[in-house]
């Protein structure tokens, strides 16, 4: 039945007794269907299956069945999740917190979730992937194609060490109504949801929204009120969604003990341009002057943060990591 | 009835000799050229006809025949007047022909017998030099040029001058090269650097290009004075050496864009091609080929203001003569190779908005646009910038404050550098090698931007005047890599 609705499309709550399925079911081999996806790397898994997750399974609207790309186990879909979603035109803050939680978190143990979109969706599983950590990617088209298209490298990868799912069968074209049902699977999967940047009625609230009929936590990480790339999240804020301060805070929700930061060396300079990177995101001029450093040694300086992953610079502007 | 003359034609930097053989077989009146002259080079006839008759010579009854040998070689141009006319004066025994035998000339006449100077004489005074030819008949203006070469110049205002020259009537005209009236090794001027506030990290990065010549990328938003800083690069360059100063002149005068005035190109050049400009204009052609920006600008500055705006074409048509320091083109008309070692320095906006990075305005740009956007930037030819700088909107108090340092301490800073860079050894200390591994692992660096990193850190650390790079030189360099957010999304 899972494989009738995926392929056709209909929505199906129980078997129905049209004649189009007796023919379906009549021609249908199981273990042909597998096979077949196998061939192209791909696999079936029905929501009747015991490995599917039961999380996902508990929504009220749950897939028929989950189309899999990528050789990793299905234990990975069982384990704790959290998925980071957010606009596709972020700001460099976005996709500098983006890829911190996806970095700390996946570091943490924890499967990154998003929905390999541009912007804050790419950051995050980019940020879980530089972990080394496990990060899995929920499609709004068919399981074969990479969109956007300019993510087909970042699919591979994910696929490689993680795991690209969809519930739309090979083929099927992306259509705008199928993102907001793909969200409902995001936030279905995921034990706690974050978002990182949304414009007013984006795709970001949907999953937030979903999240929170089915009780799931949400956070959204607060921005500045004069941008309108968080409004959404500052909506959520004020409407009683937890305020993200730091990835540290979605591990004490789970419960789980975050890993004692390593304790680096810096440099004397170094010290002191972190210090002043502290209190606000600056350009490195502005440091320089603050810290009395000469141009070349605040570059220097820099760098050796940005190595040692406590600073990292877009646009001309350095931020220290969250 | 046969006398010749000798001239030079331009291919690409070269200059050909050719050799004008004038003959008059008698007959009916008549003018022809031979020998592949172009358009430019068969109106000579009128300006000969005209000049001739002006200069008060006789024109030679019957018919005339003017062949330009080698016969297989493509002439443009005008600069064979002077030629044409005296081989034919020479073959109607109106000039001694065998004292013309022993003198190049090279010249456009104007109607009234003045003689005008035409584009390339340096480098046809030098094919004359190699050829033993110790007298060069040019116009006035050339006269420098000409002398450049190490040829004694014979400057001519007019062609009666040639003919009573040649004659060996009245006083040579050799001493007419008036040193007075040319400021021959005048400072050209550049603005200052004492005119850009804040941008400290900018100013260092400028620093650091022109002691090791390193290509610069400059980016941010709009008013941030990426434009003004780039513009101030050849005012803190060391000054060309001698054998420069020969070449660039040498492309300049083909170029046709010396004058008079100027006849001398001493500091390193600085060219400023405008959006624009075609693949040819950029890094040349032509039928017969011409130089483009990029030989203009050797040894010296390419800017190109607002890269991303430039076509695609043209900018990918830079990566040759990026590495290889000379660009070869090659036409059905000849193959001419030009030297091109120049130094790029390069702005753009960070989106086409141009609000990216200004933090006090928003980018509404779709990601398809600055997908495009960016898709203008190769990442072969980003890589090619050794130093890439995000220039930060400067605040109220950096624009308010004095002025910076000019840009006369930081030229003399340069030049002990460089010369401390091309002599030193300054080899790699085990530590800054680490370094430089440990970033290629951590940060987006390929094996280009790996050696790259390496070359700024030997600038850097010849401006430090240290003998070894060290951990911090690499540092910095590091600092300068190119970004991730201006590689194609």
């Amino acid at each position: 039945m899972a494989a009738f609705a995926a392929e056709t499309g209909v929505h199906l709550v129980a078997e129905p007794r049209s004649g189009r399925f007796a023919a379906f079911a009549r021609r249908f081999d199981a273990a042909g269907y597998d096979a077949a996806l196998e061939r192209r790397g791909l696999r079936f898994l029905p929501r009747s299956a015991p490995g599917f997750p039961p999380l996902l399974a508990a929504i009220h609207d749950p897939p028929v069945g989950l189309f899999l790309r990528g050789s990793s186990c299905l234990g990975l879909l069982g384990r704790p999740a959290v998925a980071i979603v957010g606009a596709r035109a972020c700001s460099p803050y976005g996709a500098q917190v983006a890829r911190d939680c996806g970095r700390e978190l996946a570091a943490a143990g924890l499967v990154i979730l998003s929905g390999l979109a541009r912007g804050v969706d790419g950051h995050a599983h980019r940020g879980a992937l530089e972990a080394g950590g496990a990060t899995v990617a929920v499609l709004g088209c068919g399981i074969d194609r990479d969109y956007p298209a300019s993510h087909r490298d970042l699919a591979a990868q994910i696929a490689q060490s993680g795991l690209v799912v969809s519930e739309y069968a090979p083929g099927v074209e992306p259509a705008p109504w199928r993102f907001p049902a793909r969200n409902r699977i995001i936030a279905g999967l995921a034990a706690v949801t974050v978002v990182v940047e949304a414009r007013e009625a984006s795709g970001a609230l949907i999953t937030a929204d979903l999240a929170l009929e089915e009780g799931r936590e949400v956070f959204a990480v607060p921005g500045e009120i004069t941008s309108s790339l968080s409004t959404g999240t500052n909506a959520l804020l004020r409407l009683g969604a937890t305020p993200l301060t730091s990835p540290r805070d979605v591990l004490e929700s789970l419960g789980i003990e975050p890993p004692v930061p390593i304790q680096l060396s810096l440099g004397e300079a170094a010290q002191a341009v972190l210090e002043r990177l502290r209190d606000a995101p600056a350009s490195a001029d502005v440091l320089a002057r603050a810290t009395g450093l000469d141009a070349g040694a605040a570059a220097a300086a820099l760098l050796e943060l940005e190595l040692a992953g406590l600073a990292s610079e877009a646009e001309g502007v350095y931020r220290g990591a969250t | 009835m046969l006398a010749r003359a000798v001239t030079y034609a331009l291919v690409g930097l070269e200059a050909r000799r050719v050799e004008v053989e004038a003959h008059l077989p008698g007959g009916l009146p008549g003018f022809t050229i031979v020998g592949l002259a172009d358009r430019a080079c068969q109106e000579a006839k009128e300006r000969v006809r005209s000049g001739t008759r002006s200069a008060e010579q006789q024109w030679p009854r019957g018919r005339v025949v003017v062949n330009l040998a080698p016969a297989g070689l493509r002439k443009e141009g005008s600069g064979f007047d002077l030629a044409i006319a005296l081989a034919l004066l020479a073959a109607s025994r109106q000039l001694p022909p065998d004292r013309l035998a022993r003198h190049a000339a090279l010249g456009e006449l104007a109607l009234d017998g003045r003689i005008r100077p035409v584009r390339g004489a340096l480098a046809a005074a030098e094919a004359a030099g190699r050829a033993g030819l110790t007298q060069f008949l040019c116009a006035r203006e050339s006269a420098r040029e000409v002398a450049l070469a190490g040829v004694q110049p014979v400057p001519l205002r007019h062609l009666a001058e040639a003919v009573a020259y040649l004659r060996g009537e009245g006083d040579p005209p050799a001493g007419a090269l008036e040193e007075a009236d040319v400021a021959l090794w005048e400072e050209p001027f550049f603005p200052d650097l004492a005119d850009v506030r804040g941008q400290e990290r900018a100013r260092r990065a400028l620093e650091l290009a022109a002691v090791g010549r390193h290509n610069l990328l400059l980016a941010g938003p709009p008013g941030t004075g990426k434009t003004m800083l780039a513009r101030r690069l050849p005012g803190i360059l060391i000054p060309l050496g001698e054998r420069d100063i020969l070449e660039v002149t040498r492309i300049h005068s083909v170029a046709g864009l010396l004058s008079h005035e100027h006849p001398l190109v001493t500091a390193p050049p600085f060219r400023a091609p405008h959006h624009s400009a075609s693949t040819a204009a950029l890094v040349g052609g032509g039928p017969g080929p011409r130089p483009g920006e990029v030989s203009l600008a050797h040894r010296g500055v390419l800017l190109l203001d607002e890269l991303p705006e430039f076509q695609r074409p043209a900018l990918e048509a830079l990566r040759q003569p990026i590495e290889d320091g000379l660009v070869s083109i090659a036409r059905a008309g000849g193959q001419a190779t030009f030297p091109a070692a120049f130094q790029l320095v390069a702005t753009m906006n960070l989106c086409p908005c141009g609000a990216r990075g200004d933090p006090a305005a928003e980018c509404f740009c779709s990601p398809q646009r600055l997908a495009a956007f960016r898709d203008k930037l190769s990442r072969a030819l980003l890589d090619r910038f050794d130093l890439v700088v995000t220039v930060p909107r400067p605040r109220a108090h950096e624009l308010a404050a004095g002025s910076s340092e000019s840009s006369e301490p930081v030229r003399q800073r340069v030049a002990v550098a460089r010369a401390h860079l091309l002599t030193g050894r300054l080899e790699r200390v085990p530590e800054a090698g680490e370094l430089l591994d440990r970033a290629v692992d951590r940060l987006p660096l390929s094996g280009r931007g790996r050696r790259r990193a390496a070359r700024v850190a030997r600038s850097a650390a010849a401006l430090a005047g240290s003998e070894q790079v060290l951990p911090e030189h690499v540092a910095e360099a590091l600092a300068y890599r190119s970004p991730r957010e201006l590689a194609p999304l």
